[in-house]
């Protein structure tokens, strides 16, 4: 297993008190693709970001077992920390805008991340940054090499991303609502590109949305999250014909275009969905 | 109020963003423009409610022709929502505050019975008007985005991505609160979404723009049934079914 994860506790210390957020979220995670979903606040970023200790100091986690590739994250110090994130498992973030250095060049910053993990000189770097670029269908990656990142489009600077992650060869992905901030058919284009990587290089990936249809089309097994915690976890080829209340309750109150609906059902929260 | 665009050009600088927009809505209906980042659908729509004064064609409500610049008394009849709630309320000011900004400027009386009859009407509990944004969840601001827009009595709603930033559930209600609304007021939509369920649920006619061209105009039941010309639309339609029917 590549990500085990019991019983999960994510709360936050603040002067008023200690607000919970992550409450016993169980998950594991092999070579394929798992996606998270649920609404705003469910807590799904938050569990993925405690995988790789990236979260603030007044977080207070606790976890049976919190563990990559064997690894116990809990206990592991910074350094160790250092030779996994990046390296051994890699971030997709939701906007290239702000993930980007505005003031470097692309080809620079994919370079950059190249060399931090392998070495070498900086015209190497620069060579293996173009091969990256390329990787994931970048048209001409010497003119965007030499491009910064204002002069890019929004789909242009995520496949960006993908490939500044892709230079370590890591073993899991982590994927955090990489495709909200795009147009439909891009988005169709990126997640292609995704799966394409994933499933050529072996990783693992986990795919955190709160897009239930775009997550039951791209992945293998979904956990679906509610107010920190795990719903129902099952084949993604399943989601649409889920059977729990809130599942169903997400995916009845969207508009269809096929099927249409003379006044969206609202969703109804059960307090015993949290029992 | 009907609405009649045509042939809107707009342009920044020397480059043309809207290159001949034109369409009609009839009073009371309800008309999507769906299309991505860049294809020009919003700058259409601020160049409507009067925020881009840097065009060339003819925009009339009522038959009236718009001029480039609006008189006050325009804006108590067009109304705009805009996209992110987290962004278009003062962080400062409580809700009271912001909704009282337009009748205050417009010297309409009875403020405090408008407030309080406008907040009820978009479902709000009167004991969120001296609240601050930051102290309501998204679809509450949302909705008080919406009341901001109504307090002025409008008949033409404005709304660009109403409900993009929010979860579905939330987008549920504020959808519905819209269609009732409308229904309520008798009130003309014209909205903007990348969204095509969200546009064919609220719309009854859509226009799809690309590149600054409105490329085909068809009905909502015309887009649900797949019969549409253009490869554009096409393309829309066929991602957006995709995903809600997996092969």
């Amino acid at each position: 297993m590549l990500v085990e994860i019991k019983n999960l506790h994510i709360g936050f210390e603040s002067r008023t008190g200690f607000a919970p957020a992550v409450k016993g979220v169980s998950l594991t995670l092999g070579t394929e693709k798992l996606g998270i979903v649920g609404e705003s606040g469910s807590g799904k970023s938050l569990t993925a970001r405690a995988l790789m200790k990236l979260l603030p100091k007044q977080t207070r986690i606790e976890a049976d077992k919190l563990e990559f590739d064997g690894i116990d994250i809990l206990s592991a110090s910074e350094k160790q920390m250092r030779t996994i994130r990046g390296k051994r498992a890699g971030f997709i973030l939701q906007d290239p805008k702000y993930s980007l250095n505005p003031v470097k060049t692309i080809g620079s910053q994919v370079a950059e991340s190249w060399r931090a993990h392998k070495g070498g000189s900086k015209r190497a770097a620069l060579e293996a940054a173009i091969n990256l670029l390329e990787m994931v269908k970048i048209r001409d990656p010497r003119k965007v090499a030499s491009a910064y990142p204002h002069e890019v489009s929004g789909g242009m600077g995520q496949r960006v991303m993908i490939a500044m992650m892709l230079a370590p060869d890591p073993e899991l992905l982590i994927a955090d609502e990489p495709t909200s901030a795009l147009d439909a058919t891009v988005q169709a284009e990126i997640l292609r590109l995704i799966e394409e990587l994933v499933s050529e290089r072996g990783m693992g990936l986990l795919l955190i949305s709160h897009d239930l249809p775009l997550v039951s089309h791209f992945c293998d097994r979904v956990a679906v999250m509610y107010s920190g915690r795990v719903m129902e976890e099952l084949k993604a080829s399943e989601l649409l014909s889920a059977q729990h209340p809130y599942t169903r309750g997400l995916l009845n109150c969207m508009p269809s275009l096929i099927h249409p609906k003379e006044r969206l059902p609202v969703l109804t929260r059960d307090p015993e969905w949290l029992k | 109020m009907t609405i009649e665009i045509d042939n809107l050009r707009i342009a920044f600088g020397d480059k043309e963003v809207v290159k001949g927009v034109s369409f009609n809505v009839a009073k009371g209906a309800s008309f999507g423009i769906v299309g991505e980042s860049g294809s020009g659908k919003s700058t259409v729509l601020r160049a409507m409610a009067g925020l881009n004064n840097e065009w060339s064609g003819r925009i009339a409500f009522s038959g009236e022709d718009a001029p480039l610049f609006r008189p006050p008394a325009f804006f108590r009849k067009v109304q705009m929502v805009f996209q992110d709630p987290y962004g278009s309320l003062h962080p400062r000011q409580t809700i009271d505050r912001i909704l009282s900004e337009l009748p205050l400027v417009h010297g309409m009386d009875n403020i405090d019975d408008r407030i309080a009859k406008v907040l009820a009407a978009v479902a709000l509990p009167q004991t969120a008007r001296f609240r601050y944004p930051h102290q309501l969840s998204g679809g509450q601001r949302q909705r008080v985005a919406i009341a901001r827009a109504l307090i002025a009595e409008p008949e033409v709603l404005l709304l660009d991505e109403p409900t993009s930033a929010l979860d579905v559930s939330v987008q549920a209600e504020i959808l519905n609160l819209l269609a009732d609304l409308r229904a309520e007021r008798n009130l003309t939509y014209v909205m903007v979404s990348h969204n095509l369920s969200v546009i064919a649920h609220l719309c009854t006619e859509v226009g799809v723009m690309i590149d600054g061209h409105m490329v085909e105009q068809v009905t909502a039941e015309d887009l649900r049934l797949g019969n549409v010309s253009h490869a554009h639309t096409r393309e829309l339609r066929s991602l957006s079914v995709e995903l809600e029917e997996p092969a």
